[in-house]
Parts: C-alpha cells; structure tokens; sequence
C-alpha cells in the first residue's frame, strides 16, 4: 500500500515539489503532539516507581515490568515463577477481539460485497445507510444492545412468543455478548475497506473464470479475494486493534468479571490500585504488540504486491 | 411532545439565565453521578447569579485519579467519601477553611462536626450519609437475607444472579465483614483466607457493575445486587420488589462530603456553595432527591415525610454494625491489590 501510494504521488508530484515538505507539517504537528508524545510519557512513566495512590516518583525501575512477567506469591517474597495472570487476560483479549473480526468479517464481507455491485448511482446510498447507526454514542449503542439481548428483553421474548425456545437465552454477561459488542461497534470499520476494494475489482475477470469453467466458490477463492485482499487485511486490522483495547463491551455485555487488556489498563489509573508505571506498561506491551501484527501485515502485503506486479 | 415543548422552554429559559449569570463568576463542580438535582443548581444560580457547571464520576478512585492526573486548577469543589477525605488530605489536594469564612458552619449536626475523616472539618462540609450494603428480589428468593452469606455464600435460587460494585473498597470491606477479619489486615492467614473466600464467591457472581447498581435490579437481570441504601429505596420505588439488608455481620456505614479543592479557580463561589449547602432547605431537597440522610441540623421540617419511615433507612434490631471503609498503608493496600486482581483475572 505504500508503494502504491509513494508511486501515485510521483506521478503528479512536480505542482507542489517544493512544498511537500511543508504540506506534510499539520500532520507531523497533530501526530507529534497527540501520539508520539504520549507515547514517549508512557515508556517513561512504564520504567518510573510506583507513587502511592496514582502518580510517579521519578527514580528509574523495572518493577512494573517485573510485576508483568513473574509472579512472586500473595505477599510479593516468593520465588519468582513465571506469571500467568496477565498472559491470560492478554489472550483473553486477542481471542475475544480475534472472534468479534471474524464475525465482522462474515457479516462484512458479503455486505461489502452486496453494495460494490448495486449500480453505481445507488452505492452510496447504501454505504449511508452503514454509516447511520455510528452516529450515536458508542456507549449509548451498548447500552441499548445490552437491553436488546438480556433475559427479559425483546430478544428473548420473542424467541419465546414463537415457541421455538422455553426459557431464555442467557446472553448477557458472557464472552458471547462481549463479542457481539465487539462485532457490533466496529463492523463499519470492515465494511467500508472491504467496500473500497470490490468496487475495484475488475468484474470481466469473474467472467473471464466463469467462461474456463470455474466454480463459483473457485472464483471467489482464487480470483476475487486474492484480488481484494488488502481491503479485507485493512479492515481485519481496523476491527482488531481496538477490539484488543476495548473496555465498553467487556464492562457492559461482559459483567466485567473478568478483565481485558483495556480494563486491566483502566483499573491502573482509575482504580484503588493506581499503579500509574505498571498501566503504562501493560500499554507499552500491548503497543508492542499491536505494532508487530501490522508489521507482519506490511510484510505480508509487500510480498503479494511483489508477486502480484 | 408537550414535555418536550416544556423541557426545550426551560432549557432555553435556564441559557438564558445562564447568560445573564455569567458576568457574576462561574463554579465548577465535580460531582458523583445521580446525585444532585438540578432544581438546587438552579436555585443557587437564581439567587447568587453564580453559573455552575459539573462534571461527574463514578468512584472515588477515578476522582482521584482524575485530579492527580492534572484536573488540580480546574474545579473548586468535590464531593469524596470518608476515607479519600483523609486520602485527599494526606495527597495535599485540599485547601483549608478558615474560621469564619462559613457563616453556616454551625449548622452542621454535632455528631458529624468533628469527624475523624476531616477533625474540626477543616476541608470539608456534610453532603449527605448513608450505608452500603445489598438489595434481595423477594420474587426470587424468600429465605432469610440479614446475613453477608447471600453475596458470599449465597443459596441455589441466587446463584449465578448476583451483582456486585465494581469498586474494590465496597467488596473488600464487605468481604472483611463477612470472615470477621479487620480491613486493613496483614495476618498472612486472614489474607489468604480471604482471597479463597472470594474466588469461590465470584461463581455465583454474574457482574461487577457500580453505575448500573439499581438499574440491573429494577430490570430484573440481577436478583442481588450490593448497592448504596438510597439506590436500594428508588429501585423500589421503579417497581422492583426489592428488601434492603441490614446483615448481622455489619454493613458498610459512608458520609460523602463537599471538599474545598486546592487552587480552587473560584474559591469566594465554592465557598458561597458550601454555604448553601448548610441551609437546611437546600440540602433537604438533596436528601429528598438522593435518598440518604443530611448532615445538617434543622432539616426534618424540609425532608419528605415518607423517606424518614423508609425500611432502608431503618436498621433492624439484630443489624451488625455500620463500620466505615479503612485507609490502609502501602504494605497492606499492596497484598488487597493482588487480592483483587486475582479476582478479577
């Protein structure tokens, strides 16, 4: 994708060749100030003491990483073992954030699809009718969707009025509504990638395969996603990474009961333990994280767009 | 439609008001949700000219978090519990009144004027008191609910349908009731029987939710919730067939209170605030809306009869005793940390 748009550039870069350097400096301003510079506070504040009750002491120590990886007992003077309670809720998190994508991608996938092919006049309405939902809060809109799936609510009720269950689906509070939640707040963002990339796939090659005898599914297999591909990889990225960060939906669908890599975060500075140098490292590491998978990503892009030209 | 068109007059009266008061000066109010009608913000605009605006949290902890994490400068006025008074005041976040600069000050109720949160009430003002403990749906279970054993313990039928705070200080201190262990305990066997206690107790738990307290009982998704006395009352006032406990092991006993922030930006307002604040019918009308009790001597004659007859605000003859949350030192709060993060992973 970089390549692609370095390339695009060159191409009627000459208007505005001496200002390039200046065009680009309200994003280098808004990204310096709103997110290197937390950041660099973050992995400072992550190697700082602990300040009782919130806060830091600037003296330099690795106890919030220590507090990540081992596990020293109850009262903090065992041996050190490794620490698992923190590796479970980071997988916790990757498992809840990587099923809410595929559910996206699902449900995504043949909207985006469906909408690329209406005819072009009508498309946005269509994307319009997408966006409309995320118009309203996200906490208002679970919220709502806590009162939709409880066991009381109209869901159930009505499953019940038709008969085809007796007593309701117990929803709320369990990894599934958390993964609903997740579905539901960030389909847009795999929608529209996925969007974008069928409405530039070239529709003759569908004809072309179905015209050397291949099968609907082979088409779609081999010719329409590897052809879609970045746009379906854009918008898996878009629904995962904050899906891993997310605190509505495990708080509101999830009970809260157990704790998500955003919830763990937010307990550091917002709960009794204000434990500041170790949310800051628990961010770092999810950061880490997060920038490896899109790294793996480009790789992985770069090498099709290579095998592809 | 015509409660829109009513509430769009007063909107557009009440901006209008506010603009004309804005000349006056301005008071920024930080505030825990659900807990200040706006008649008596209104009021005090009206007779003052002093525009408030507030800003609200759910725990005392994000608070405190929220001013140590630069909000010191922006708001005269907070409204912390017992213990983070004391917090608070060990952090260097509260400014001190001196004497005579509260004309009511004498209105404070006797038992409430020397308390040992804030002695002398150098800081702070009575908001309002009231205990925390739990509701029981008597649709759901009939049995006897006077005892911590329902959250902990808790019988078949509510199993797997109880809700607690999600605030570590209301669960641990009622966990502490419930074993008949100090608070801030650092007797390693207490500790651990503690964490074992409340990782068997979390399996009938089905949330941890404190914003949304009353509203799981009212809608019926919880049968149990651990909740604040005055929530307990208007969730049965909304149709749930709720009974306050008053366990024999003792429940938690909390007075909330209004603070005169350091480097308050409007210290003459918040003062002025305060003020109002101890007329009895201006804190009367707090109490009318929020359920709890006032701190202020003379309010009887403005209190809503029926909130006086409340069962909530009447402890059976066999209730334990209202004990108020403790502050533990660093040592302790570290191993009651682990505990609750173990709880929660």
């Amino acid at each position: 994708m970089a390549a692609g748009a370095a390339s695009g550039g060159s191409a009627r870069a000459d208007t505005y060749k001496d200002a390039r350097g200046w065009l680009l400096l309200p994003s280098w301003a808004v990204l310096g100030i709103f997110v290197l510079g937390p950041v660099c506070m973050m992995l400072i504040y992550s190697f700082l003491t602990k300040e009782f009750r919130g806060g830091v002491i600037w003296e330099p120590s690795l106890a919030a990483y220590d507090q990540f990886f081992f596990d020293r007992g109850l009262f903090g003077d065992e041996p050190p073992k490794l620490e698992w309670t923190y590796i479970t809720i980071f997988w916790r998190s990757i498992w809840q954030a990587g099923a809410a994508t595929l559910l996206s991608l699902l449900i995504g996938f043949p909207t985006a699809y469906f909408i690329a092919t209406r005819p072009e006049n009508v498309r946005p309405v269509w994307v319009f009718l997408i966006t409309i939902p995320y118009w309203v809060n996200l906490l208002i809109r679970t919220v709502s969707m806590k009162f939709l799936l409880r066991d009381q609510g109209p869901l159930n009720d009505f499953l019940i009025g038709t008969g085809l269950i007796d007593s309701p689906i117990h929803i709320v509070n369990t990894n599934f509504a958390v993964q609903l939640g997740l579905f539901y707040s960030y389909l847009p963002f795999m929608v529209l990638p996925v969007y974008a990339a069928v409405e530039r796939y070239n529709f003759s090659l569908s004809e072309a395969a179905a015209d050397l005898y291949a099968s609907k599914w082979t088409t779609l297999r081999r010719i329409v996603l590897p052809a879609v591909k970045p746009g379906v990889v854009a918008g898996c990225i878009l629904v995962f990474v904050p899906s891993m960060g997310s605190f509505l939906a495990p708080d509101l669908l999830g009970g809260a009961k157990n704790f998500m890599i955003g919830s763990l975060i937010e307990e550091q500075f917002k709960g009794n333990a204000g434990n500041w140098p170790f949310g800051a490292a628990a961010s770092m590491i999810l950061l880490t994280m997060v920038l490896i998978i899109l790294m793996f990503s480009a790789r992985q892009q770069a090498k099709t767009d290579k095998a592809g030209g | 439609m015509k409660n829109l068109l009513k509430s769009s007059a007063a909107a557009l009266a009440l901006s209008v008001a506010a603009t004309a008061a804005a000349a006056e000066g301005k008071l920024v109010l930080y505030h825990w949700f659900e807990y200040m009608p706006q008649e008596v913000l209104d009021k005090f605009t009206a007779e003052t000219g002093i525009e408030v605006t507030m800003d609200t949290y759910d725990s005392n902890e994000s608070m405190l978090a929220t001013l140590k994490a630069g909000g010191m400068g922006t708001y005269d006025l907070a409204v912390p519990g017992d213990y983070m008074v004391s917090i608070m005041a060990g952090e260097g976040l509260l400014d001190t009144i001196a004497n005579g600069e509260l004309a009511n000050k004498g209105n404070i109720a006797p038992e409430w004027a020397d308390p040992s949160f804030d002695p002398g009430r150098a800081s702070s003002i009575p908001y309002q008191w009231g205990s925390t403990s739990f509701a029981v749906n008597r649709d759901a279970y009939s049995g006897d609910i006077q005892t911590t054993a329902i959250l902990f313990e808790p019988p078949a039928e509510l199993s797997g349908k109880i809700n607690m705070l999600d605030s570590q200080g209301e669960v641990m201190a009622m966990a502490s009731l419930h074993l008949g262990i100090p608070q801030c305990s650092t007797d390693r066997e207490q500790l651990k029987a503690l964490n074992a206690m409340l990782q068997d107790a979390k399996q009938h738990w089905a949330s941890f939710n404190s914003d949304t307290a009353k509203e799981v009982l009212v809608s019926g998704d919880a049968a149990v919730g651990q909740i604040y006395d005055g929530f307990a009352a208007k969730a049965r006032e909304e149709g749930a067939n709720v009974e306050y406990a008053y366990p024999t092991q003792g429940y938690v006993a909390w007075m909330d209170n209004v603070v005169l922030l350091k480097d308050a930006p409007n210290r003459e307002n918040a003062l002025k605030f305060m003020d109002f604040l101890l007329e009895p019918e201006n804190i009367a009308a707090v109490t009318n809306y929020a359920q709890y009790n006032a701190g202020v001597t003379g309010v009887a004659g403005f209190l809503d009869p029926a909130l006086a007859a409340q069962p909530e605000k009447n402890p059976h003859a066999d209730a334990g005793d209202g004990v108020f949350i403790e502050v533990c030192n660093q040592e302790a709060q570290a191993v009651y940390d682990q505990i609750w993060t173990n709880l929660k992973k």
